[in-house]
């Protein structure tokens, strides 16, 4: 055991502005009373402000009805509704559109972002065009083009647009058929899950008899062929119990079937055009980020073209394109939030927008707005940073 | 048995390998599947640029002053060139537009002077940039000193007033940021909690959102009786804002600086001040400029937001425009001037960034 020689004090001992430890102390505690200072400063202006013009504080105003209309939501509201409700509404609103922005981004650049590294010339220039010509120019006025340029020079609905007389575009919006299910397809959905158990239980014996035997049956096929093909069979077994409710030209409007209104439509695409941009971005730095020996190694184990890539490249290139795709499709979340420029009933128009207005409760609503994307974000990046770390690398 | 002593000469390549044609047959049909897609490609090319070309070149309407000038078959650019000068500078007074010139060209001189690599003085010209510039920027625009009349903030639009945004968000947020990424480094656990939580909360939530905040709790936060301008309210909450991004550009590069530099300048008897500011921040400055190119380029694009809060800038100002009722019915026209502004500006400056990452970037390289 060593025993440390005890410091030598030379001299009288140092003044406590030069005790690094003293000081760091002294620091952080003018800090908190800089910032305490600073908000009970701003606490008070603002209880002057709101006593001022006569604004009660709380979130009473939630219970009280709304008085709006709002014209897409995905559960049950009217006008008479509460201010609650329009907050739910909102969320619902803003949910979908990421979702199904992020769906078709991830699509859309995957596939770019593959076609930019394309040996063929031509497609790698295309790509790289659509890149540089998406990613450059602000998401609002891509969204305005959409919105003003493209979706409302649409055709008046006696003009519309056709997809084979089922599906309809013009100035109000798409119109698709919707599904009406009838008695008996219950079972659909049933035998959906049986095929997705039965593709399981298949992948895992699959392996082990791999492991014990070496052999191995293409599994993927199969199951791809019980999920497709399960539900199918049962399909026309029963007799296909669904009907189709088209969208039909009654008057001046379109009847029946869904609408999707043409400010969705307008955010949904600019949202995944300028997303795809740079998850195209993303993708190609990604896959160039792996070393060529590591393809090269595989060819000479004479691997299959496709193998290399399935085995080798992806899932290193998973490991250096997922931490920035998880900030793209945060981005993507909180940009969602333009939609109030062409008012689609988002959260932060339908509660940061109408509601305050009505209101005046400022700070509660920009307060709740705020606290869901935060929560969003937090929770979008701890389920990314849950999947990094399953694909990453499990060093020795 | 024959020994040849003399050197064979280079033989030209196989015919089949070298010019035009084999260069179409290596990388546009070199086999069924590539033929295919090349084939595609043109196809899309010319179902996209036929029609393009059409409107915006060849049937467009390129001089006159209304909209009777125009014939309807093609783009009218003249409703881009009848509103020109207000796209550019919004409403500044007719008069006084040349002293937005001369901020933008010593602006213009000034950064082309820190983007060329070989002239000298680059920290001089930074200081200038940050400190000076913004300083003859405010005399110069808003007036009221020197005998120049005052301009009110919002008769301010257009492309100035884009420019003028993105570039106080950056001079604002560089010092904050530089700050925040020293805190969140910092040994002190007070200061690094408090770092952290500022910069994760305004990464979390959307710039609409601050603007909101900017424009409807600002005013409550004064004392009862001051009121607080339009545009300084979108100047505040795009600082706070782009200070949160610009700190993680700024922390990603010192982490690239070794831990022996501070250790070493500690070993000399340096403060933490002298450390970080000649040592480590220099160092690390240097290596995060197409970060903070990037940031900027976001930033640019993101203030057409401001639109939202009853600003005119570049998009403001074209959006404004089309609801004329003497030229209704040009949206096309205005989006495409105000994106392909955009682009220029956007396109350039990634440019930029990416020659210099490539500078940067001694590795190897396939």
């Amino acid at each position: 055991m060593s025993v440390r020689p005890k410091a030598q004090s030379v001299g009288p001992k140092p003044p406590f502005w030069r005790d690094r430890a003293k000081r760091a102390l002294i620091f952080q505690l003018l800090l908190i009373a800089a910032v305490v200072i600073f908000l009970l400063y701003i606490v008070g202006n603002t209880q002057d402000n709101l006593a001022a013009r006569g604004i009660t504080t709380g979130f009473g105003f939630l219970t009280n009805t709304a008085g709006f209309g709002i014209v897409q939501s995905l559960i049950d509201y009217s006008s008479q509704s509460t201010y609650g409700r329009t907050f739910l509404v909102g969320l619902l609103n803003t949910l979908v559109v990421s979702a199904l922005g992020i769906l078709a981004a991830t699509i859309i650049g995957f596939t770019v972002g593959i076609a930019r590294l394309s040996p063929n010339w031509l497609i790698a220039r295309l790509a790289n065009g659509y890149i540089e010509i998406f990613r450059n120019i602000p998401l609002l006025l891509q969204i305005f083009f959409w919105y003003f340029a493209v979706l409302r020079a649409m055709p008046s609905p006696r003009d519309s647009m056709t997809l084979g007389e089922v599906a309809f575009l013009n100035v109000r919006g798409l119109f698709l058929p919707e599904p009406q299910f009838l008695s008996g397809f219950g079972l659909i959905p049933l035998a959906l899950g049986v095929a997705i158990v039965a593709s399981i239980a298949l992948a895992v014996w699959n392996r082990r008899r791999h492991e014990a035997t070496g052999k191995r049956l293409p599994a993927g096929w199969i199951s791809l062929g019980l999920i497709v093909g399960l539900p199918l069979l049962v399909l026309v077994v029963t007799g296909v119990p669904v009907t189709w409710d088209v969208p039909e030209l009654r008057g001046f409007n379109f009847r029946g079937g869904v609408t999707v209104i043409p400010e969705f439509l307008a955010l949904w695409l600019a949202l995944s055009i300028y997303t795809a941009s740079f998850i195209a971005e993303i993708v190609r730095s990604g896959i160039q980020a792996i070393p060529h020996g590591q393809t090269e190694a595989a060819q000479a184990l004479s691997l299959p073209r496709n193998l290399v890539l399935r085995l080798v490249v992806v899932p290193q290139a998973l490991r250096v394109i997922i931490p920035p795709l998880t900030s793209q499709y945060l981005n993507l979340i909180k940009n969602s939030s333009l939609a109030t420029a062409i008012g689609y009933p988002d959260l932060v128009s339908v509660f940061a927008g109408t509601t305050l207005n009505q209101t005046g409760q400022a700070i509660e609503v920009i307060a709740m707005t705020m606290a869901v994307y935060l929560t969003i974000s937090l929770l979008v990046s701890m389920f990314m940073n849950w999947f990094n770390a399953r694909v990453a690398l499990v060093e020795r | 048995m024959t020994i040849q002593h003399k050197m064979i000469e280079a033989r030209p390549a196989p015919k089949n390998t070298v010019g035009p044609v084999a260069w179409l047959r290596a990388n546009l049909f070199s086999g069924p599947v590539n033929s295919f897609f090349t084939l595609l490609g043109l196809y899309l090319l010319y179902l996209l640029l036929t029609p393009t070309i059409q409107w915006a070149f060849i049937n467009a309407d390129w001089i006159g002053t209304t909209r009777d000038d125009c014939s309807r078959e093609g783009a009218c650019w003249v409703f881009v060139s009848a509103r020109f000068t207000q796209f550019i500078y919004g409403l500044y007074p007719r008069g006084e537009i040349w002293r937005v010139e001369v901020t933008f060209v010593t602006f213009a001189a000034l950064i082309a002077w820190l983007a060329i690599p070989r002239l000298p003085f680059k920290r001089w010209v930074a200081l200038a940039v940050l400190v000076v510039f913004p300083i003859f920027a405010y005399f110069m625009l808003y007036g009221g000193h020197f005998g120049l009349p005052v301009v009110e903030t919002h008769r301010w639009g257009g492309l100035m007033l884009t420019l003028v945004l993105a570039v106080v968000g950056m001079v604002g947020a560089l010092p904050i940021g530089i700050l925040l990424a020293l805190g969140r480094r910092s040994q002190m656990p007070i200061v690094k909690s408090f770092c952290v939580v500022f910069i994760e909360f305004w990464r979390g939530v959307p710039l609409i959102t601050v603007l909101f905040m900017a424009s409807v709790m600002l005013p409550l936060f004064m004392p009862t009786g001051v009121s607080v301008d339009r545009l300084i309210r979108a100047f505040i909450g795009i600082t706070l804002f782009q200070s949160a991004y610009m700190a993680e550009v700024i922390r990603g590069g010192l982490q690239a600086i070794p831990r022996g530099q501070e250790e070493a300048a500690a070993a000399l008897g340096m403060s933490y001040w002298m450390r970080m500011g000649l040592i480590v921040l220099p160092q690390a400055l240097k290596m995060m400029i197409p970060g903070i190119v990037n940031t900027f380029i976001s930033l640019f694009k993101d203030t057409t937001l401001v639109m939202i809060i009853g600003l005119f800038d570049l998009l403001g100002i074209v959006q404004a425009a089309l609801s004329d009722s003497r030229w209704l019915g040009f949206s096309l026209e205005g989006y495409v001037f105000a994106a392909f502004m955009f682009w220029i500006f956007c396109f350039s400056m990634s440019r930029y960034s990416q020659y210099l990452e490539r500078k940067l970037h001694t590795g190897h390289k396939r």
